[in-house]
């Protein structure tokens, strides 16, 4: 399913995955609270890639997906006792739903580019004014959820192992899911889309259902990694969830490890965190530095990787096969 | 409730001279450039801190110290653009937006680092006396910043369209090739706008900060408000920007009257996004094909 | 099978395509000619659904599609290639013309096995797994023609296939054309290089300032004196006239 093209994106998959493995058997619970939360926006990058990435449409603000995944889960529990299965199952909903709102709305009216990234950015702000205003949002105090350990309210965080496991099942999901719409029609037409639109309408693609269509898709991973959160930390305000940080690491992770690559959410969401981590241990927990440190590779990257880390591997030891397919 | 309309309009007035002051500067930039500078609300808080740090050393007012750091911030517009968006970027339009959000990350994050998050404010009472305006009271440094942005407006005006600098920036906005083949050196031309986009936004800091204060996410709050601005004033009007950022502080002004303080500043983000689907050339401007 | 009535077309003050018609038999290569600017790329346009005509009507095989969205028009049998060529950039020629055969193949193993027989069969075999962006002007025309085919659409409209090919190249395409269209294909052509129309179209049109001036077969054309005067500039016919009597 996820096809690599060179030695150099074997080596890179297997230390990513040897480094997975790892991290079960590392002395220290650090890393694996650590990786636990690089595994969770490692969600909300794979929700960028999809439009981001495939569909060449860069947002900044893909907080909005994911804060209205995580509050729509949590207004259902705290405020009207739904079950924390189906509330998770909604949030995932709600994050489509919010996704194909905005994607209806700004592709209807032709936003492109830089237009679209602002007005993703505009969504993420209202969202985050509005659920910071209204009482069953919690208002400013933000929402928290009742602590029921166990599986019936999805709350595992007792058990770092269980959680850390989960989340690399639905990481594997989500990617799996991301392979196969790479692979499939829907990806291809996304994928004519991005490269040249008027071409794609020759060819009888409905780019408009194909863009809103993403959106949503790219929701409801947003969303998921929302409801994520939510189960994760039981408790979630407007700042957070519907903050800039999250749209933030959810562009820079897929751009630094290969946007449009199956695999380059992942690595660089990953290959990140382990740099901010590592920079945070050297500078002993100095705020914000790390953040520092993520944009000044993002330049690095846009100036010297345009293809990504994922791209960057494809060169060393090239398969000599076919050219273009690089996972 | 209409005996408050009438101060909100014209509290609403001040605050919007100073958003169209900071919006001068952006829509110069892209009007030239043609690039969105996702860094300007970061320039803005970095001004309101080298205005603060004048004055808390060096007992230096703000509205002195206009002097300092308006030339000081042309230098830093003019080698940002130089040095780090132009050629980071590579020409694309996708990458100036990512390279200048970065930009913003490094600042931000770093002035966080270096001052704390804590808030910065300098002690000027003069600044905050009122005055009374059609029976409504208005503080005075924000008179002060209405005035100064008309001003500012009109001076930039009359730099663009009465001085050679001007007329060079306008030809590489309208038509880049034609001016390199004239013999106008594009780069230092665009760097020189950004320069001066620059020094406008520091000279809103200085005229904010009496009335205002630092802290490192000052800037991505004023951001969005000066994206609306520019959007709504049309991308890169000046004359739109003053007439957008004015309205927008009336909206804001009016939509905390109704909707309550913390859901005032909706408004601005709802006009930003009816803006940009319904007409993306501004309010004043006809809709592209 | 396409049949385009009385359609005009403003942008702003000016006329770009005024009160013109037009007729596509089935299994036809029909020529669309006229000098740059006459507004043919425009009528393209519009037929096939990118912009909406200000006037007038097309209908498709008895259907009306005025104003229908482009990929409609193309899932109902007909599509366009562009003047200006429109490669996916970044996907290898196999993914672009994969794209187009998406249209009747719902996997990617069918689609991208239809796309590579095209491709063989538009003399694309070796180039299958370069990337778009390295092929050559030839190289592209002929990419913008197997995405075409590949939608399966019967009815193509190839807006200057040939401009900016050497002699060779364009025989090449004259030769892969003509097979097509003995595959059961309809072409309506716009083109610059006469010698490609003389030897493909049965009927041409010419189109001058957004007006057709004539119809009829290529070698009538090139005697008619409006489409001399098109081409060559007013009073081109008439001194055309006394150099052969002279
Ligand atoms: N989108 C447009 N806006 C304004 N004018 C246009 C547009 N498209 C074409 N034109 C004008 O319409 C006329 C016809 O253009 P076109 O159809 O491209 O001619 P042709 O293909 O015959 O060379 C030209 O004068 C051209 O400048
Ligand atoms: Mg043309």
């Amino acid at each position: 399913m996820m096809r690599l093209a060179s030695y150099g994106q074997v080596a890179l998959v297997v230390a990513v995955l040897a480094y997975l493995g790892a991290v079960y058997v590392m002395p220290s619970q650090v890393w694996m609270g650590f990786t636990i939360n690089a595994l969770a926006m490692t969600i909300v990058a794979l929700s960028w890639n999809v439009t981001g990435g495939f569909g060449g449409m860069s947002s900044f603000g893909h907080a909005a997906m994911y804060g209205t995944g995580a509050y729509a889960s949590a207004v259902l529990q705290v405020q009207f006792g739904v079950n924390a299965w189906l509330a998770f199952g909604a949030g995932i909903m709600a994050g489509a739903l919010m996704g194909g709102f905005i994607g209806a709305l700004s592709f209807r009216y032709g936003l492109k580019g830089s237009y679209f990234a602002l007005v993703t950015l505009a969504f993420a702000e209202v969202l985050r004014i509005c659920a910071a205003s209204f009482n069953i949002t919690g208002g400013g105090r933000g929402l928290q959820l009742a602590i029921e350990p166990g599986v019936a309210a999805l709350q595992f965080n007792k058990d770092r192992v269980l959680t850390y496991t989960l989340l690399l099942a639905i990481v594997a999901l989500v990617m799996a899911l991301t392979a196969w719409l790479k692979y499939s029609r829907f990806g291809a037409y996304l994928v004519a889309v991005r490269e040249n639109e008027d071409a794609a309408r020759a060819l009888g693609i409905d780019t408009y259902r194909v863009k809103v269509t993403a959106m949503a898709i790219s929701g409801a991973f947003g969303g998921l990694a929302g409801a994520i959160y939510l189960q994760l930390w039981l408790f979630i305000d407007s700042a957070v969830v519907y903050g800039v940080a999250i749209s933030v690491v959810a562009l820079i992770g897929p751009i630094i490890g290969g946007a449009g690559t199956v695999w380059g959410p992942l690595v660089g969401t990953l290959g990140l965190h382990l740099l901010g981590e590592g920079a945070k241990t050297a500078l002993h927990n100095a705020p914000g530095l790390n953040f520092v440190l993520y944009a000044v590779v993002l330049i690095v990257a846009l100036r010297f990787l345009p293809q990504g880390i994922m791209g960057l591997a494809a060169r060393i030891g090239a398969f000599g096969r076919k050219g273009g397919d690089d996972a | 409730m209409s005996s408050l309309i009438l101060p909100a309009v014209l509290n609403g007035l001040t605050m919007g001279a100073v958003y169209a002051l900071i919006a001068l500067g952006l829509t110069l930039i892209y009007g030239v450039l043609h690039i969105i500078n996702f860094a300007h609300g970061s320039l803005l808080m970095l001004g309101l801190y080298a205005a603060y740090f004048l004055f808390s050393y060096l007992g230096i007012d703000p509205y002195l110290a206009i002097i300092f750091v308006v030339p000081a911030f042309f230098v830093l517009g003019y080698l940002l653009q130089r040095v780090v968006i132009a050629p980071m970027s590579a020409g694309s339009e996708q990458n100036v937006l990512l390279v200048t959000l970065a930009l913003s990350l490094v600042i931000d994050n770093l002035a966080l680092f270096f001052w704390t998050s804590n808030t910065r404010t300098v002690d000027i009472p003069y600044a905050w006396d009122t005055v009374e305006v059609l029976g409504a009271y208005l503080t005075k440094g924000r008179v002060i910043a209405f005035f100064a942005a008309l001003l500012v407006a009109g001076l930039m005006w009359l730099f663009m369209t009465r001085t050679r600098t001007g007329s060079a920036i306008r030809a590489v906005a309208i038509e880049k090739r034609g001016a390199e083949i004239v013999g106008i050196d594009v780069n230092h031309t665009y760097a020189l706008t950004f320069g001066i986009g620059t020094a406008c936004v520091a000279l809103a800091a200085c005229l904010l900060l009496p009335t205002f204060y630092a802290t490192p996410q000052v800037g991505y709050t004023f951001v969005l408000v000066a994206f609306t601005t520019v959007v709504m004033g049309g991308m890169g009007s000046l004359p739109g920007a003053l007439v957008a950022g004015l309205a927008l502080g009336v909206i804001e002004a009016l939509g905390g009257l109704f909707l309550g303080e913390s859901l005032g500043q909706i408004g601005i983000f709802v006009a930003f996004i009816l803006t940009l689907l319904f007409r993306p050339a501004g309010l004043l401007g006809r809709k592209p094909t | 099978m396409l049949e385009v009535r009385n359609l005009t077309k403003r942008f702003g003050g000016l006329v770009a395509v005024s009160d013109a018609s037009l007729d596509v038999p089935e299994g036809a290569i029909v020529g669309l000619l006229g000098p740059n600017g006459a507004g043919k790329t425009t009528c393209f346009t519009i037929i096939a659904g990118f912009t909406r005509a200000d006037s007038g009507s097309v209908r498709l095989n008895g259907q009306d599609i005025t104003g229908m969205a482009p990929h409609r028009i193309c899932g109902l049998g007909m599509v366009r290639t562009f003047q200006i060529v429109q490669p996916f950039a970044g996907l290898t020629v196999q993914e672009n013309i994969a794209v187009g055969a998406y249209l009747r193949h719902d996997n990617r193993r069918d689609a991208m096995a239809e796309a590579r027989a095209i491709g063989k069969r538009l003399g694309m075999g070796a180039m299958l797994d370069r990337p778009a962006s390295s092929l050559t002007i030839a190289g592209r025309k002929r990419l913008e023609i197997a995405r075409a085919l590949a939608t399966g659409a019967k009815l193509l409209l190839l807006d200057e296939v040939m401009a900016g090919l050497i002699p060779t190249e364009v025989t090449e395409i004259v030769g892969i054309i003509r097979q097509i269209r003995d595959e059961g294909h309809t072409f309506l052509m716009i083109e610059h290089v006469m010698q490609a129309v003389m030897s493909l179209a049965e009927t041409a049109y010419v189109l001058n300032y957004g007006k057709m001036i004539a119809q009829g077969t290529p070698r009538q054309l090139v005697r008619d004196p409006a489409v001399v005067e098109a081409y060559l500039g007013h009073g081109a016919a008439a001194r055309l006239q006394e150099a052969e009597h002279a």
